[in-house]
């Protein structure tokens, strides 16, 4: 489904070149559970902001489901932002003002859909994540597990094929921590892909492919039946 | 998106930042009130001139003694000399212009009055009984001066309102005699009250003949003359002729100044529009200054949530949308300004009425329109920009600012 060949991103940090990603190749097909791990500053986010088409690549072609996704335009691009793929980031990024029924619901406005559609969809969803009593709380009202629950449950309103986690665990303790995981990985049995960038061995080592990064390259890609 | 969703998005945003709801609110309805406001006096001033000037009547010349305009030093000097009186004869002298209608001199003199043991120093008007015509007056009770031979002087008079309340009371007046300085007139009518004209309250005054004034007065000179042309076409010609009879009554000089209202009229005008321009310029300055701040507002605001607009793209909102979002938050918001502000607007020119009754207050509408223009223009603008900044960002760079 994911299909990236030679990408490259550079960013320019005064008058010096930052190398993020030095081509990296990289395919991940559907309903796959995939972690990436590796140490500070390898590219990890880098490359999910690429997969997730919040960031564009310097060089080297992005194919979505067969397509060429670098070279769309803004419109095109948002669009499959909004139907293909689900962002989850470490700071959680909810509106402050808004309930978490309505962070949830604010893609599926978005996207156009009258009321009487978006209501039983984000029941469900907070459903999903164990939230249905708390969807009437603001986000300050709500611990930092509740948040990212809250995060994972926008993130899949619009069923994406592919939920991309940064580092979803990063701001939590362990207890929640699994909890969330424990959300992410129903999303895997569901059929959804999905991308963990994990510090975290523990998190990292129960996705079935576990990807290591360093220095903007990926340098093992292992899959193992054993896991989980 | 809907646009019920995109309205409740906004009033949410509304709800989110109170500070800067209120600020911009209260940035743009001053600048709106103060434009509203400052518009309404200038032009409350202006229809209170033009009115008092309306009520002298219209299509109406009046000829004063000595010319005010100088014309070059030698003759104007020469000229200012000694001016002839003007006269009764001269007066009716000017009907023969085909383009006068009636004429009206007019004698003014302060003489104590008197009846019975209550007296008064009052302004003594000597006219004849064109006057109420070119005036347009009104009568309260009896008649005016008779008509008739206009040298003729009658011991008849007529009072101002305030002037029979004064004398008489709540007794009858009509019929009454009443002393003018050492001579006795009979009361033949009230004016009903003609209010100001020209900062003289008419009615605190006593009519009587023209004739009967100057023999009060010891003057055979006129104060002034009247005169009413047939039509407004008619002002130049009827100009002209009023000039060339009196110079060729006064043996070749031209002493006289005759003035039309509506050269005095125009000149107010004049004075008033700049009057109404000066306030509106420091009324847009209002403007101008709730406009920045409107702006630092929004630029702090929109920095502010620069994370939010990343969040958004994130989300799969394309950059219109994001823009459409931020444009009817602006709308929405600038338009309550204005809304606010032209009715606090509104109140005060209410209070402004109710404090100077005299005066109406309502603010011109191309001054109404242009300051929500510019209130909406500005808010638009200040909250749209940088929202489109933000919206032109990837979405990384957006998200990480905050
Ligand atoms: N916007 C940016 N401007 C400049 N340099 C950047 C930018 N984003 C990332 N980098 C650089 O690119 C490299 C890779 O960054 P990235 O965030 O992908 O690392 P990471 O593997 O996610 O690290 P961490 O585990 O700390 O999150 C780093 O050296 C980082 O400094
Ligand atoms: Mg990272």
């Amino acid at each position: 489904m994911i299909e990236l060949t030679r990408i490259e991103r550079n960013f320019k940090v005064g008058d010096q070149w930052v190398h993020a990603l030095r081509g990296v190749d990289l395919n991940i097909a559907r309903g796959e559970y995939v972690s990436i791990m590796g140490p500070s500053g390898s590219g990890k986010s880098t490359l999910l902001h690429i997969v997730g088409l919040l960031d564009r690549p310097d060089a080297g072609q992005y194919r979505l489901d067969g397509k060429d996704v670098t070279t769309l335009d803004e419109v095109e691009q948002a669009r499959v932002r909004r139907e293909k793929i689900g962002f989850v980031f470490q700071f959680f990024h909810l509106i402050p003002r808004l309930t978490a029924a309505e962070n949830v619901e604010l893609p599926l406005i978005l996207a156009g859909l009258e009321p009487e559609e978006r209501k039983p969809r984000v029941d469900r969803v907070l459903h999903a994540v164990g939230l249905e009593d708390r969807a009437h709380h603001r986000p300050d009202q709500l611990s930092g597990g509740q948040r990212q629950r809250v995060a994972i449950a926008r993130a899949t309103i619009m069923e994406p094929a592919v939920l991309l986690a940064d580092e979803p665990t990063g701001n939590l303790d362990r207890a929640s921590g699994t909890e969330v995981i424990g959300v992410i990985e129903s999303l895997v049995e569901r059929g959804i892909a999905v991308v963990v960038v994990t510090h975290d061995p523990f998190v990292g080592d129960r996705a079935r492919r576990q990807i290591r990064m360093e220095d903007g390259l990926i340098v093992s890609d292992t899959s193992s039946t054993a896991a989980r | 998106m809907k646009l019920r969703d995109i309205v409740s998005f906004s009033f949410g945003a509304f709800r989110g930042n109170r500070v800067r709801t209120a600020l911009v609110l209260v940035a743009t309805a001053i600048g709106v009130a103060a434009v509203v406001i400052l518009t309404a006096l200038g032009e409350g001033a202006r229809t209170y001139v033009t009115s008092e000037f309306a009520s002298l009547g219209s299509n109406l010349l009046i000829v004063l003694p000595g010319r005010s305009e100088t014309a070059g030093a030698g003759p104007a000097m020469f000229v200012a000399e000694t001016p002839r009186d003007l006269t009764i004869e001269d007066a009716q002298a000017l009907l023969r212009s085909p383009h006068v209608n009636r004429i009206a001199p007019l004698n003014v003199g302060s003489v104590p009055v008197s009846f019975r043991q209550r007296d008064r120093d009052v302004p003594v008007l000597g006219t004849t009984s064109e006057w109420i015509e070119i005036r347009h007056w009104t009568m309260d009770q009896g008649v005016f001066l008779p008509a008739g031979d206009p040298t003729t002087a009658n011991a008849v008079a007529v009072l101002g309102a305030k002037v029979r309340d004064e004398l008489f009371g709540s007794e009858p007046a009509l019929g009454e005699w009443i002393r003018l300085g050492d001579r006795r007139f009979r009361v033949i009518g009230i004016l009903s009250g003609q209010g100001q004209s020209i900062g003289m309250s008419m009615d605190e005054v006593v009519m009587v003949p023209v004739a009967s004034a100057q023999l009060l007065f010891n003057s055979a000179s006129l104060f002034r003359i009247f005169v009413e042309t047939r039509s407004r076409d008619d002002m130049p010609e009827a100009k002209q002729d009023v000039i060339n009879t009196i110079r060729a009554r006064h043996q070749g000089e031209e002493d006289v100044t005759v003035i039309s209202q509506d050269a005095v009229l125009a000149t107010f005008d004049k004075i008033f529009d700049a009057l109404t321009y000066t306030v509106a310029a420091i009324a847009s300055i209002s403007l101008v200054v709730s406009g920045i701040l409107i702006m630092n507002v929004m630029l702090v605001v929109v920095s502010q949530r620069t994370a939010e607009i990343g969040l958004l793209k994130a989300l799969g909102a394309p950059r219109v949308q994001i823009l459409r979002l931020f444009l009817a938050e602006a709308l929405l918001l600038s338009l309550f300004g204005a809304v606010v502000g032209l009715s606090i607007g509104a109140i005060g020119c209410i209070g402004l009425g109710q404090a100077f009754p005299a005066l109406s207050f309502e603010p011109p509408a191309w001054a109404v329109a242009a300051a929500c223009f510019v209130a909406i223009g500005t808010g638009l603008l200040f909250g749209v920009l940088p929202a489109r900044r933000a919206a032109r960002l990837d979405p990384v760079q957006a998200l990480s600012r905050r």
